[in-house]
């Protein structure tokens, strides 16, 4: 296996204890990327970085050092102003440098606002996502073209709650069982929140997990602050033949600093300079 | 009698042929295979061919994905259901750099009785604007067999635009097909019409027309209007004393009157007639009667360029 990520969902305690702490450096680094860039979207990026975290370097076959190779599993980032997640993620597996993450949305980085795909194989940046509900259907080509290849890799795709409400995402719920793509697993980050508001009151899901069954998904539900439970649901993705796998994941907005949690004001701004320091000061401590 | 035949059915053909030799290439289609002749490919080829259901955003975030994971998928639609998810091939497929084929038929009024609803005339203008993305449209069969063979190879996204009706035959068998250049089918010095698609064997006709009266003109296959032949248009434009004409069953608003015009303003100022939709919806119609009505067949394209020229 590779030295990032041993590339299966099975861990010990020891080792889900290890993804914690990375977990916690990652929130670090979004918070400080986010800061220096002065702009970008804190709530949903540490929402969705416990999971990006156990991805990266517990789940996916992928390898830095040779990030072309065809039988890489595959994640698509639907949800695509998380990207300081996958970037903090990137850095850490040795991708990027540490000192580029400071470049975040400035002219001439490569780390663009939102995942583009033309700089290096990374999961997370194999797409170009960030207007809503394109990611799933792209994450299901790569499955198909998986399938035609003898099931040569994994697909994973991580949705907003917010962007569930694009007719496409249904589309392509309605489409991937179709096609049996047991290969392919949907990993929703639901934080509740979105820029105009609360997402049951912007536009409700629910009931979210009767209309993905009804939609012929296996689906699993569980707390996506809690690295052993979603590489459990991993697992029982693994296990599952003949439909695709869908994870709702219920999260917290802004978590691991107090008062950005919960907050829908958190959604799209960045930190100021003492609020990152604050922030920061929490996460160490 | 020369030959007539729809573009789009020289391409399920070619595409068939393509899977043959190309294990890569893919084939989608939205509820449409029967009409853009994707079914050709889906009857000899079952497990590479999938049948998204009438979900065309779906479909080519689906295309993008199987490009990004080393396939070659051609998306097919009618251009106008096609391109009209426009938000899914400027992000999924144009920005990310995918090779996807964007396969359009039923272009322009000429799909006739169904009316502007099925009739693709703002797909070129869409496509243009997108950086990297190619825009091909040939003329007759013979020209779509080799599109298609060449498409196989080509890196980066691209539409082709083909058409619903029957097209006459233009080019020998052993045509070779030349991207991004454009190909002088007939000489000629007091003016050049670029043509594009059905347009360039009426085009033709009307160059024939116009000979009877004394007029000497050139006309030029614009088989890629994207990335547009520079060189090639200026050097038509100056070797005709910068009268220039373009025809296109699409709205002359961005598509390739537009193009020639955005060129020769740059480089060769020249006087332009620009014959296409003149910022109208299409309508139900026979094609025949719909080409009359917007000067798009031979007479039609005669007539005009007589005035033009006058």
């Amino acid at each position: 296996m590779h030295p990032v990520s041993p590339g299966t969902p099975r861990a010990d305690a020891a080792r889900i204890a290890e993804l914690e702490a990375i977990a916690r450096r990652m929130r670090v680094d979004i918070i400080e990327m986010l800061e220096k860039a002065g702009s970008g979207h804190p709530g949903g990026s540490l929402s969705a970085i416990d999971m990006v975290t156990a991805l990266y370097f517990q789940v996916l076959r992928h390898d830095p050092k040779n990030p072309a190779r065809p039988d890489r599993d595959r994640f698509v980032l639907s949800k695509g102003h998380g990207v300081p997640a996958v970037y903090a993620c990137m850095a850490e597996a040795g991708y990027v440098s540490r000192e580029e993450l400071a470049t975040l949305r400035k002219l001439g980085s490569r780390l663009q606002g939102h995942p583009v795909t033309s700089f290096v194989l990374a999961p997370g940046v194999e797409a170009c996502t960030g207007s809503l509900g394109q990611g799933l259907s792209v994450a299901q080509g790569m499955a198909l073209a998986s399938k035609l290849d003898g099931d040569a890799f994994r697909v994973y795709c991580m949705l907003g709650d917010g962007e569930m409400q694009e007719g496409q995402v249904w589309e392509a719920l309605m489409s991937a069982p179709k096609f049996r793509l047991d290969n392919l697993v949907a990993i929703l980050d639901y934080n509740k929140a979105q820029i105009d508001g609360f997402t049951r009151d912007v536009m409700d899901l629910e009931p979210l997990e009767e209309k993905l069954c009804a939609f012929n998904w296996h689906v699993v539900r569980i707390d996506g602050h809690d690295i052993g439970a979603f590489l459990r649901a991993i697992e029982e993705a693994h296990g599952t033949k003949g439909k695709p796998t869908f994870v709702i994941a219920d999260t917290v907005k802004g978590k691991g600093v107090s008062f950005m949690e919960g907050q829908v004001g958190w959604h799209g701004v960045a930190p100021k300079r003492e609020e990152a320091q604050r922030a920061i000061e929490e996460l160490k401590g | 009698m020369s030959t007539m035949k729809a573009t789009r059915q020289a391409f399920g053909e070619a595409l068939a042929r393509l899977g043959e030799s190309r294990k890569d290439v893919v084939v989608l289609d939205a509820d449409l295979a029967v009409s853009t002749k994707s079914e050709l490919f889906a009857k000899k080829f079952p497990d590479r061919f999938f049948e998204m259901g009438i979900q065309e955003a779906n479909m080519l975030g689906t295309a993008a994905g199987l490009a990004l994971a080393g396939k070659v998928p051609f998306a097919c639609s009618f251009a106008c259901f096609i391109t009209g998810r426009y938000d899914q091939i400027r992000l999924s497929v144009a920005y990310s750099e995918a090779n996807v084929r964007i396969v359009g038929t039923h272009a322009g009024v000429a799909v006739g009785d169904d009316g502007y609803s099925q009739q693709g005339l703002e797909d070129i203008a869409l496509m243009r604007v997108l950086p990297g993305m190619a825009v091909i449209q040939p003329a007759d069969d013979v020209e779509t067999e080799a599109v298609v063979q060449y498409l196989a190879d080509h890196q980066g996204p691209v539409f082709l635009r083909l058409t619903r009706q029957n097209v006459e035959r233009i080019h020998a068998e052993d045509y070779v097909f030349r991207f991004g250049k454009v190909e002088t089918l007939r000489g000629g010095e007091d003016a050049v019409i670029f043509a594009t698609g059905a347009q360039v064997s009426h085009a033709l006709r009307a160059a024939e027309r116009l000979e009877a009266d004394g007029l000497s003109v050139r006309v030029v296959n614009v088989h890629t209007i994207k990335p547009l032949d520079v060189e090639g248009v200026v050097e038509a434009a100056r070797a005709c004393g910068g009268k220039v004409i373009t025809a296109e069953d699409h709205s002359v608003i961005g598509g390739l009157g537009s193009a020639v015009a955005e060129v020769l303003g740059e480089h060769f100022p020249s006087k332009m007639l620009r014959i296409g939709l003149r910022d109208v919806f299409g309508e139900s119609g026979s094609p025949d009667d719909l080409y009359r009505k917007h000067g798009l067949d031979a007479e039609g394209i005669a007539r005009q360029v007589r005035d033009f020229l006058r």
